[in-house]
């Protein structure tokens, strides 16, 4: 082993200053260089990617996929493809025991709205129609080719504005204002802390600004994609590219309604994935190939499905308002934030709840207003990505900071130094901060940038100044009952503690007694409730007032020992 | 339909074959990936003839088999003035395969080496016999197929007045935002007989005609330039495509057009 | 479909399989002949995953059809270790070169036919030599470090 040199010179070292209590002092691998446990595997091209499982008569998959941004499917005819040479078995949506499933449902998180195949209406474009199982990729792809679909073009929506205006295309029936509905009440999700309508009318300066950002495409090397075989006892192994190895187990036992334990799931060597290995899509698919046709089947996608059907980091739009004191302190800020969610649920909606508790960044801000929309649109569903539900909002934040430090004629980083939270503020989403240090950040960074800080500047700190009076909850929070909505049911967002599933898909609420207001998605389930559309029922106008409204903002699930998301795979306790 | 690949020895033997339809397959950078999906089917015809491969000094320049490589091309100390075209042409893989002819036929975005020959005044030779024919029309009409046996490429003047550029947005390289190729002969300090090029603004590459017609008969200097780059997108109604919008290569071709005369003044 | 026989060395050993018209020789390698070490990540010749060496000339095994390689020799990752790690292979372990390893059986027969024509690359000549191979996760730098300890008689030391 040699040296590597540190990136460089002098490093700056928080960690005992900072973080003494956090971390033990005896770190035996930091500063030294170190091997990969998987290296050789690595550098020999022998680590186990799925793709490298060797079987015997592998059968290969390959989808149809719809041309369109949103249509109606008349008639599938795949008379001329099942007799292409090479051709085994052509699987459509009927051929899928449940087909309908959402992301999180494993979580009780939102409800059903995903087909694995499309049987009746595709909403973007590149939504899987068909599959061909076939000797080799390449008669698969020429048998799917074949395959002739009788489309009926709809109207499509791709912006989140667009998609969010009275009579815009709907793009799920089960939402029918193309929003997610959070905790079964409110189209958005919402966060109220202290007064941001009083902080404008008191503040010296109000500065808005706009800011959005593009889906990206994690991109992987290697492409996303299952290989299933049957295995003995009735099981079925499959070797996957999943970063989410019982999550994908789970949702494919859910979807293929088989026990789990009829599944045998390998995976861990991932070529890349940054985010975009998650969402469980592969592993049915070729599960279901080997169980229909008892052969081993692989599902993969090639390089345009990677890009084009592969869910990208959701694209976002955020309305970012402050008040400002004319000496920088920021004392109030609201946002209105647009998720794209694509056609289909799958992460998006949680990842808002990520974003919301982030909420107003690492700043102390005494008035925090948000509402932020998980919208609809007929683009590529939307999934995770590094940063999960954080990346957007932050390059909002951070570019109105800039903006807000423009126009009151201060150095960005004075601005960002005064409003810097520290230990013991309390946030927006009501946790005291600790260990912070965005202001040891700044410093360093106005000395590296050759900014000259006043003395005053120069001698803050995270760890004075904070709590006391900035620990406090906020005297008095305004609350709404903006976009409130009916008939879901209230703990459609999070569950646990071993509550039954309902018999009904769940999260939907029983058939109201009332006949108004009412949802199509409240049928029973069938394998072929993909959501026939009928013209898109829409809520009813003059929906009821809620029976009683919530004595507490709904955004503060502050309720003791109650249990909350620590990451997508599980629960904390509080 | 499935694929059945035929090799012939002879290239005319091939140009044969191909009379009974098919696709003849150059290097396989560009074909090959309608191969892997889908999108290419029926016959696919190759030649291994040794005569593709052969890189010829002629009186007033070179004649190059159609099957060269850009690794032949970066090989050929003859070929220097066609180095910094071949390469900024993808990596080294690439250039191993990615034959010149082939290059001719490239789609959209791709084409920078027929940028490049095409300001030199190339002419294509065909593989079914018959006199060369001008670049030009080869690429004014490339859907009909052409199978070539060889282009003809003229020596520039002078080191000088070859000049080459191309505009990606990955370093060290990548797909074309556009390149810019222009020959440049000068007679008593005046320009003669200039070709002005250009890759992906347009369906093929394309002659500057504006540019050219502002650049014909002047000296190079500074007011020349910024006149010519005043003129650069006229008439030009570039693609739009994941690398670039068409937009924004009519708004920075001008931008280019002036480094590149400028480097050549 | 009509089978073509194939007669061809692989990593030093005489090989024959069958190939089936338009397949590629990255689809032939893997799954006609077993060696896995060539990955699929594009088909389109974009990455660069898929890289072996023809004749010790790096070539993208997506867009070759296989058929072409009656004859040839053919290098891929799965040869460079013997009974031990190539020093190659040492200086990416080193350097922590690999991630996920996806694209690292493509950058080493990259940088292997480099260090062949040319035993002492500046770094220029290493980034030239990978600029057709694509790395989503471990970062260049990395990979051209272990490039060049190879050619400044790094490894080992």
């Amino acid at each position: 082993m040699k040296d590597i040199p540190m990136v460089g010179g002098n490093m700056i070292d928080f960690r005992k200053e900072f973080f003494a209590d956090e971390r033990p002092e005896v770190l035996n691998e930091i500063g030294k260089p170190t091997r990969r446990q998987d290296i050789t595997g690595h550098v020999t091209g022998r680590s186990p990617f799925y793709d490298d499982h060797q079987f015997e008569g592998l059968l290969h998959m390959r989808c149809l996929r719809s041309p369109h941004h949103a249509a109606r499917i008349r008639r599938i005819d795949s008379t001329a493809a099942e007799k292409m040479p090479g051709v085994v078995r052509i699987v459509t949506g009927r051929d899928v025991p449940r087909n309908l499933n959402t992301l999180l449902s494993l979580l009780d998180f939102g409800i059903d709205d995903e087909p694995i195949i499309a049987t009746d209406r595709t909403r973007y474009r590149g939504e899987a129609v068909v599959a061909v199982i076939a000797r080799t990729d390449r008669e698969a792809r020429d048998a799917a080719a074949a395959i002739r679909v009788d489309w009926e073009v709809l109207p499509h929506v791709l912006d989140v504005e667009e998609a969010v205006k009275p009579g815009a295309p709907a793009v799920l029936d089960i939402y029918p204002n193309n929003k997610f509905a959070y905790h079964g009440k409110y189209d958005h999700q919402k966060l109220r802390f202290g007064d941001a309508e009083t902080a404008f009318a008191q503040a010296d300066h109000v500065i808005e600004g706009r800011y959005q950002m593009s889906p990206i495409e994690q991109a992987p090397i290697e492409t996303c994609g299952a290989i299933a075989a049957p295995e003995q006892d009735g099981r079925y192994v499959c070797y996957t590219s999943t970063q989410a190895l019982f999550f994908s187990l789970g949702t494919a036992a859910k979807v293929l309604d088989l026990p789990s334990s009829r599944l045998h799931f390998i995976g861990g060597t991932v070529g890349g994935g940054f985010g975009g290995k998650v969402d469980s899509i592969h592993e049915p698919m070729a599960i279901l190939g080997a169980i229909l046709t008892g052969r081993p089947v692989k599902f993969m996608w090639d390089r345009e499905e990677e890009m084009q059907v592969g869910a990208p980091r959701g694209a976002e739009l955020w309305y970012v308002k402050d008040a400002v004191m004319r000496d920088g302190r920021i004392i109030g800020r609201k946002f209105t934030g647009y998720f794209d969610s694509g056609a289909y649920t799958r992460l998006s909606s949680y990842a808002i709840i990520k974003g919301v508790g982030h909420l107003p960044g690492p700043y102390t801000i005494p008035n925090v207003h948000a509402d932020v929309y998980c919208v609809y649109t007929n683009r590529t569903p939307a999934t995770a990505m590094r940063g999960f539900g954080i990346t957007g909002v932050d390059f909002a934040i951070e570019a109105h900071m800039d903006k807000v430090a423009d126009t009151l004629g201060m150095n960005p980083i004075e601005l960002r130094l005064r409003n810097a939270y520290r230990d013991g503020d309390m946030k927006a989403h009501r946790r005291l901060a600790k260990n912070c240090a965005l202001i040891e950040c700044c410093q360093v960074v106005a000395e590296k940038a050759g900014v000259k800080l006043s003395p005053e500047l120069a001698a803050l700190s995270s760890t004075k100044g904070g709590g006391g009076d900035r620990a406090q909850m906020p005297a008095f929070t305004r609350t709404d009952e903006n976009g409130r909505v009916e008939g879901y049911k209230p703990w459609s967002y999070a569950r646990k503690d071993g509550a039954k599933r309902d018999p009904i898909p769940p999260g939907m609420a029983p058939p109201p007694q009332q006949p108004a207001p009412t949802y199509q998605a409240s049928r029973p389930p069938s394998p072929s409730w993909g959501g026939d559309g009928g013209g898109g029922q829409t809520q009813s106008g003059g929906s009821a007032p809620p029976a009683s409204p919530p004595p507490n903002p709904p955004a503060a699930p502050a309720r003791p020992g109650a249990m909350r998301f620590s990451s997508l795979s599980g629960f904390r306790r509080r | 339909m499935a694929v059945t690949v035929e090799t012939h020895g002879a290239l005319a033997d091939a140009a044969r074959a191909m009379a009974g339809g098919g696709t003849y397959m150059g290097g396989g950078t560009v074909l090959m990936r309608g191969v892997n999906d889908g999108s290419v089917q029926g016959r696919l015809l190759r030649s291994t003839d040794p005569a593709l491969r052969a890189i010829r000094a002629t009186g007033d320049g070179f004649t190059l088999g159609a099957g060269v490589t850009m690794a032949d091309v970066l090989a050929s100390r003859d070929l220097e003035f066609l180095h910094p075209v071949a390469r900024v042409i993808g990596g080294p893989q690439v250039r191993a395969m990615a034959t010149v002819g082939g290059n001719l036929f490239a789609p959209h975005p791709y084409g920078d080496f027929a940028t490049a020959l095409l300001a030199l005044g190339a002419r294509v030779v065909p593989a079914a016999g018959g006199s060369p024919r001008p670049l030009d029309d080869i690429l004014r009409d490339r859907a009909r197929p052409h199978l070539l046996a060889a282009i003809e490429v003229p020596r520039p003047r002078d080191a000088r007045a070859f000049g080459f550029l191309k505009v990606s947005r990955v370093k060290p390289k990548g797909v074309s935002v556009l390149s810019i190729a222009a020959h440049l002969p000068r007679d008593g300090g005046r320009l003669r007989n200039v070709r002005v090029s250009y890759g992906a603004m347009g369906p093929a590459p394309l002659r500057a005609v504006s540019v050219e017609q502002v650049l014909e008969g002047q000296s190079l200097d500074p007011a020349t330039i910024a006149r010519a780059a005043q003129v650069a997108a006229e008439g030009l109604d570039p693609p739009t495509d994941p690398i670039s919008s068409g937009w924004y290569r009519r708004e920075v071709v001008g931008v280019h057009l002036k480094r590149l005369l400028e480097r050549m003044a | 479909m009509a089978m073509k026989p194939v007669t061809f060395t692989l990593n030093g050993l005489a090989k024959a399989a069958f190939t089936e018209d338009g397949q590629n020789l990255l689809d032939f390698l893997r799954r006609g002949v077993g060696d896995m070490a060539p990955k699929y990540g594009c088909g389109q010749g974009g990455c660069g995953a898929c890289t072996v060496l023809l004749d010790g000339v790096p070539h993208l095994s997506c867009l070759t059809l296989a058929e072409t390689v009656e004859g040839r020799r053919v290098d891929t990752a799965s040869g460079l270790a013997g009974a031990t790690i190539s020093p190659l292979q040492e200086a990416f372990m080193d350097r922590f070169a690999a991630q996920c390893g996806y694209c690292t059986p493509g950058m080493l027969m990259a940088a292997t036919a480099l260090l062949a024509k040319n035993p002492r690359p500046n770094r220029d000549e290493v980034i030239e030599a990978i600029s057709g191979n694509i790395c989503r996760c471990t970062g260049y730098e990395p990979i051209i470090a272990a490039i060049l300890d190879v050619a400044e008689g790094r490894v080992g030391a």
